[in-house]
């Protein structure tokens, strides 16, 4: 099997603070991988130097080509796309200017079919066309930014955080659109601190300490695991204790 | 005294140098422009590579300098010493309106208005009528002492280069002080220094007055090197020239200043020779090779020459590590006090139309740790901004042992015996462990700007980093003490910034996410540490995400949720209680 | 005062206010989407306005050879960036904008360039010759450094400044030149006289407006443009290359700041240094502005030019001083409205 993603080796430092020590990662075609881990463990640093924010040590190769030495905007044409943590969308413009963006290195003709996709996707966003993104609220404005993202047709799509700071109700939402995806033929490397909702939709999923990959396997035998329970999972038990 | 072998050798050094025989004055000449425009640069430094204000506008304060001393000898026949303090004061006070104006604008602002000045100034000394006009005014009597008259560049050098000397030791030990940490954290994380007491705003004054005076001083001595005066050395290219040197020699050492004086004056001078006879006698050619000079520098070498130079050194000079066993007096408490140690009343922040915190209301008693929990954009720091006063509520009260708080600056909450910490991480990068911490004893300290130029302070000095290393010592990273803030990775900067917050002797203790990044043994440490300080008498009101850690240690707990409080009560009572599961704990359907 | 000197004054006000407002118009757009303070925008005006002039004369301007010798470095530059990958396609792209642009321009020039060659056709080589300075410089200069704080790209824009400016005496001398008027028509309204000039001024500072609203409004690029300014990583992510943003508001800019220069000269007599103090006018306009404004800019612009003809009638001495000093009133304001934000990181 061939990869669609292949992180090798992969660090990522700070000045002299290694946030991200030597990870290798794989996400097929078709597959949805997560990263999960606490906060501060390097996950976002990761994405981040996927996508070629940040430089990277190692290789990254992409549909079989080398892209670690690539600029942001030639992995975005190449097919990778980053839903980055704190969103960044264009908030002074409309919704329909952000999305049209989001298919500025696509045929115009490509764009007309991205427009009814993501429409289709995120009824909420069409409603809101003329609003400019600034004013939408959170779930709405994590709506966009993967609406844009989208826009592009990539093989790839990112997700960092996407349920951050959201009411649990739109994250089901949320998670509900990301397994739409697989089903519509886009890959999804999604990093999350809600565990257990990621486990949930993942086919596969890493975890992350330190900077470092501490175990990895199908998502249902990482939920199992006994370890993972109780550091990420845990508070489940006192959950259940209550209800 | 190692810190002062250096110096005394250069001095050695310069002293010598016109004495060597066959010394053709033409060089003694570029020394002593070396050593005026060094004078300027070093101002620059603390004002612009040190404090982070950009100024295209030294060269007025020269031009202040230069025409006080130029009308008062020719038109009054005052003695040139006497002018020396009127043409500081003139440039100083000038520095004071300019600056009250000006230094408070944020980021680009500051250059832009520096330019403005600049040129309206020169405008203005080339039309008065007094100042000469155009033409300026000519001589100016030499410098005097007793029947010396300082009429050649050979005599004045000795003035000038004792000048650029002792301003040079002024300001090194003006930057190793309590005032000179307050400087050098403008640049970064200048709300972090409010919130320990720091008067940012007095102390951006007070490095924009010091650089004016420095300026000032050369423009003096200019005036009577030159014996006299025009508008053309003050106007703008000349402001552009003097921040060039400062960069080039390094922006954020005060041996960068001379050094790009050195070199930019010595270059000017091959430019000026050599360029007309390669291209023919056209035009100020140096103008372009200098900008030209200036565009690769930033491209290729930011941060100026003398950090290039001091990396090549095989010495590296030691840092002296504070003696921990002197005391430091706690604050003065107010008196014991019934109520609640912190009492927020229906607080509320509305930014626009957007409320950020909705009428909350919390109590923390002393002796008590307490959580704040909840989604993000909960309001969460928010709260914690009311509480510190870096943000002014738009409603209710806050109080600390029953005085009222609301919309005091930071500088005066941290009076009350409040500290913080924050989510992300303000510390000085530069700075290290041990100066970064003393920032939070900055109001137990005492002394002022001129007892730290003239080395007074180091008694209260001492207190001061003893009181640092202690606290370092308390959470347990003594031995990252000399290492440079920024070096520290996320998880031990979160902990710097609790030593730097116990350093203000509090009695509430405010922690925005301190666990975020920490490894689960450091946790437990950083719990441990926590129970201890409560069990010292300090109370702790902290936010965080990590649910494991919260549960563990706090006595209460508050949920924010959408800027409201949803919950109060002990960990058990919260983790299950129907409203908390549904906003925020995810209910496990 | 009578009617008749204040309607003058007023006249004459508005009339370098429009330029002011083109001028502040560009700096506002060069500072969002790169963060560049724009001083060499001078030198823009100077090369813009001395170029046409020269040209006006029958000769090659020096401009044109400074734009093919800046599109050599550029293309060094472009290869040195490109060096870990390559391509054909990507190298023949590099060579047509940075080698292929400036040589056709000097080439038209020469062909072009006599004493009978129509106003049209020097304009459009001049506004070419600067277009090509502007785009190289933010390539050379900028580009490189386009992560850096504002106080670093400002330091930059100064030393262009002085390159540029030093350049400039070399190019056209330190006597300054004139340039043919674009209309000699004149219209009489009242007691009003208006030159073909002025009308000329107001008609392109109106057309430019327009011009500018419907690129960010409704193009593609334009939006782009707007894009970065408004957040530069999301611009990214989105495949917006920020150098390109970077490069078309340069452009932009540069035109800018030639057609101000091409509509003043043939009224004052500009000398290498005057642009300077030209830009720095729309500067004060820009910095009212707040640097984000474009209607405030414009409206301050305006009121620049008024002060600045009321001062040069009543006390032409301190014309300078007096125009310069507005700005502090402004930054005080500012000041005082400052919120309690904090700049970490510059």
């Amino acid at each position: 099997m061939s990869a669609l993603l292949q992180v090798t080796d992969v660090s990522v430092a700070y000045g002299k603070v290694e946030a991200v020590r030597a990870v290798t990662l794989a996400v097929a075609a078709n597959e949805i991988v997560t990263i999960i881990g606490a906060n501060g463990a390097g996950k976002t640093t990761l994405l981040n130097a996927v996508m070629g924010i940040l430089p990277l040590k190692g290789d990254v190769a992409f549909a079989g080509e080398s892209i670690a030495r690539h600029d942001i905007e030639d992995r975005v044409a190449a097919g990778l796309s980053l839903v980055p943590e704190h969103r960044e969308l264009f908030a002074t413009m409309t919704v329909e200017d952000n999305l049209q963006l989001g298919a500025f290195r696509i045929v115009k003709a490509v764009a007309a079919q991205s427009f009814e996709r993501v429409y289709s996707l995120f009824p909420k966003l069409k409603e809101r066309r003329s609003q400019l993104a600034g004013t939408l609220s959170g779930g709405e404005q994590q709506m966009l930014a993967m609406g844009r993202a989208l826009m592009g047709a990539p093989k790839l799509l990112m997700l960092d955080e996407p349920s951050l700071g959201l009411a649990p109700i739109i994250v089901a939402d949320i998670f509900r659109t990301v397994s739409e995806l697989k089903a519509a033929g886009v890959s999804v490397l999604l990093v999350e601190q809600n565990a257990k909702a990621a486990l949930r939709i993942a086919d596969r999923a890493y975890v992350m300490e330190l900077g470092e990959f501490v175990l990895d396997g199908t998502a249902s035998e990482i939920a199992a695991n006994a370890q993972v329970e109780a550091s990420y999972l845990g508070f489940s038990h006192a959950e259940k204790g209550a209800v | 005294m190692t810190r002062l072998l250096p110096i005394a050798l250069f001095a050695l050094a310069m002293a010598v140098l016109p004495l060597i025989p066959g010394m053709p004055p033409f060089w003694i000449v570029l020394l002593d422009n070396i050593g005026l425009a060094a004078l300027v640069a070093m101002g620059l430094v603390l004002l612009t590579g040190v404090g982070g204000l950009t100024s295209f506008g030294q060269a007025a304060f020269c031009g202040f300098g230069a025409y006080t001393t130029a009308v008062l000898t020719t038109a009054y026949g005052v003695s040139p010493w006497l002018t020396l303090p009127l043409a500081l004061i003139v440039s100083g006070g000038a520095a004071v309106l300019l600056g009250l104006m000006t230094v408070r604008l944020s980021g680009h602002y500051l250059p832009l208005g520096t330019i403005a000045w600049g040129i309206s100034l020169y405008y203005l000394f080339s039309k008065l009528e007094f100042l000469g006009r155009n033409d300026g005014i000519s001589g100016i009597p030499p410098l005097q002492i007793g029947s010396l008259k300082m009429l050649d560049p050979g005599s004045i050098y000795y003035v000038i280069w004792i000048a650029v000397l002792i301003c040079a030791l002024l300001s090194m030990n003006l930057l190793d002080s309590r005032t000179g940490r307050a400087i050098r954290a403008l640049r970064r994380g200048h709300i972090a220094a409010e919130s320990f007491g720091v008067q940012t705003a007095r102390a951006k004054l007070l490095v924009f007055i010091y650089a004016a005076v420095l300026a000032g001083l050369s423009g003096w001595l200019y005036a009577h090197f030159q014996r006299a005066s025009n508008p053309t050395p003050f106007g703008p290219q000349a402001g552009i020239e003097y921040l060039f040197i400062a960069v080039v020699g390094g922006a954020g050492y005060v041996w960068g200043g001379v050094l790009g004086a050195a070199l930019v004056v010595i270059l000017k001078e091959i430019l000026q020779g050599y360029l007309p006879l390669l291209f023919g006698g056209q035009g100020q050619l140096e103008i372009i090779v200098f900008g030209i000079m200036l565009v690769v520098l930033l491209q290729l070498a930011p941060t100026g020459v003398w950090p290039w130079l001091t990396a090549l050194l095989p010495i590296k000079p030691r840092r002296e590590r504070p003696d921990a066993t002197v005391p430091l007096l706690p604050r003065a408490r107010s008196d014991a006090h019934s109520g609640a140690l912190l009492r927020v009343d229906h607080a509320r922040k509305q930014f626009g139309g957007v409320i950020a915190v909705n009428d909350v209301s919390f109590e923390v008693q002393s002796r008590e740790i307490v959580a704040l929990i909840g989604p993000n954009g909960a309001g969460k720091s928010t709260t914690f901004n009311l509480i510190t006063g870096v943000l002014s509520a738009s409603g209710g009260s806050i109080a600390v042992q029953g005085k009222t708080i609301d919309n005091s600056p930071p500088q005066e909450v941290v009076k009350l015996g409040i500290a913080r910490t924050f989510q992300h991480v303000k510390l000085v990068p530069d700075m290290t462990v041990l100066e970064n911490v003393a920032i939070g004893a900055h109001l137990r300290g005492t002394a002022g700007v001129f007892a730290s130029m003239l080395r007074l302070d180091r008694a209260d000095e001492a207190r001061l980093l003893a009181e640092a290393a202690r606290q370092i010592e308390r959470v347990g990273l003594s031995a990252e003490i000399d290492q440079l803030a920024g070096s520290l990775s996320l998880g031990q900067q979160r902990i710097v910034e609790i030593a730097r917050a116990l350093c203000a002797d509090p009695i509430l203790l405010l922690l925005d996410e301190p666990a975020a990044g920490l490894r689960h043994m450091e946790k437990q440490q950083l719990a441990a540490l926590l129970r201890q300080l409560r069990d010292g008498g300090m109370s702790v009101l902290l936010v965080e995400h990590d649910m494991g850690f919260v549960m563990d240690l706090a006595d209460r707990i508050v949920v924010l949720d959408f800027g409201t409080r949803i919950a109060e009560g002990t960990p058990n009572a919260i983790k299950t209680d129907p409203a908390v599961i549904k906003a925020y704990l995810g209910a496990a359907t | 005062m009578n009617t008749t000197i204040l309607l003058f004054l007023l006249q004459d006000g508005i009339t370098t206010g429009a330029i002011y407002a083109l001028l502040g118009l560009s700096l506002v757009l060069v500072f969002a989407v790169t963060r560049v303070i724009l001083i060499p925008q001078g030198e823009f005006i100077t090369y813009g306005a001395l170029t046409y002039a020269t040209l006006a004369t029958g000769n090659v301007p020096g401009t044109a050879r400074l734009a093919l010798a800046m599109g050599v470095v550029a293309f060094g530059f472009d290869l040195f960036a490109a060096r870990k990958s390559l391509h054909a396609r990507r190298i023949l792209r590099a060579a047509a904008v940075d080698l292929g642009f400036p040589l056709a321009v000097l080439g038209l020039t020469m062909a072009l360039a006599g004493s009978h060659t129509p106003i049209a056709v020097n304009i459009a080589l001049s506004l070419l010759i600067v277009a090509a300075i502007g785009l190289f410089l933010y390539r050379i200069a900028f580009q490189p450094i386009a992560h850096t704080s504002v106080l670093v790209l400002l330091i930059a824009s100064v030393g262009c400044h002085l390159a540029l400016q030093g350049f400039g005496l070399v190019f056209f001398g330190a006597e300054g030149l004139r340039g043919p008027t674009v209309s000699d028509a004149a219209v009489t309204i009242g007691s009003l006289r208006f030159t073909g000039q002025s009308i000329a001024v107001y008609a392109i500072t109106i057309a430019l407006i327009v011009a500018l609203w419907l690129f960010f409004g409704f193009t593609l690029y334009g939006k782009a443009l707007r894009a970065t300014a408004v957040n530069r990583l999301g611009a990214r992510l989105v495949g917006i290359r920020t150098s390109l943003s970077g490069q078309i508001a340069f452009l932009l800019a540069s035109v800018i700041g030639a057609i101000s220069g091409i509509l003043i000269v043939p009224i004052t007599t500009l000398y290498y240094d005057t642009g300077f103090l030209i830009g720095l006018k729309g500067f004060v306009a820009a910095i009212i502005g707040g640097l984000v404004s474009y209607p405030l800019t414009a409206v301050a612009a305006l009121v620049v030019g008024t002060v600045e003809a009321f001062s040069s009638f009543y006390a032409s001495n301190y014309k300078e001083v007096i125009v310069f000093t507005l700005i502090l009133p402004v930054l005080v304001l500012r000041s005082l409205a400052a919120p309690a934000v904090e700049e970490e990181k510059d």
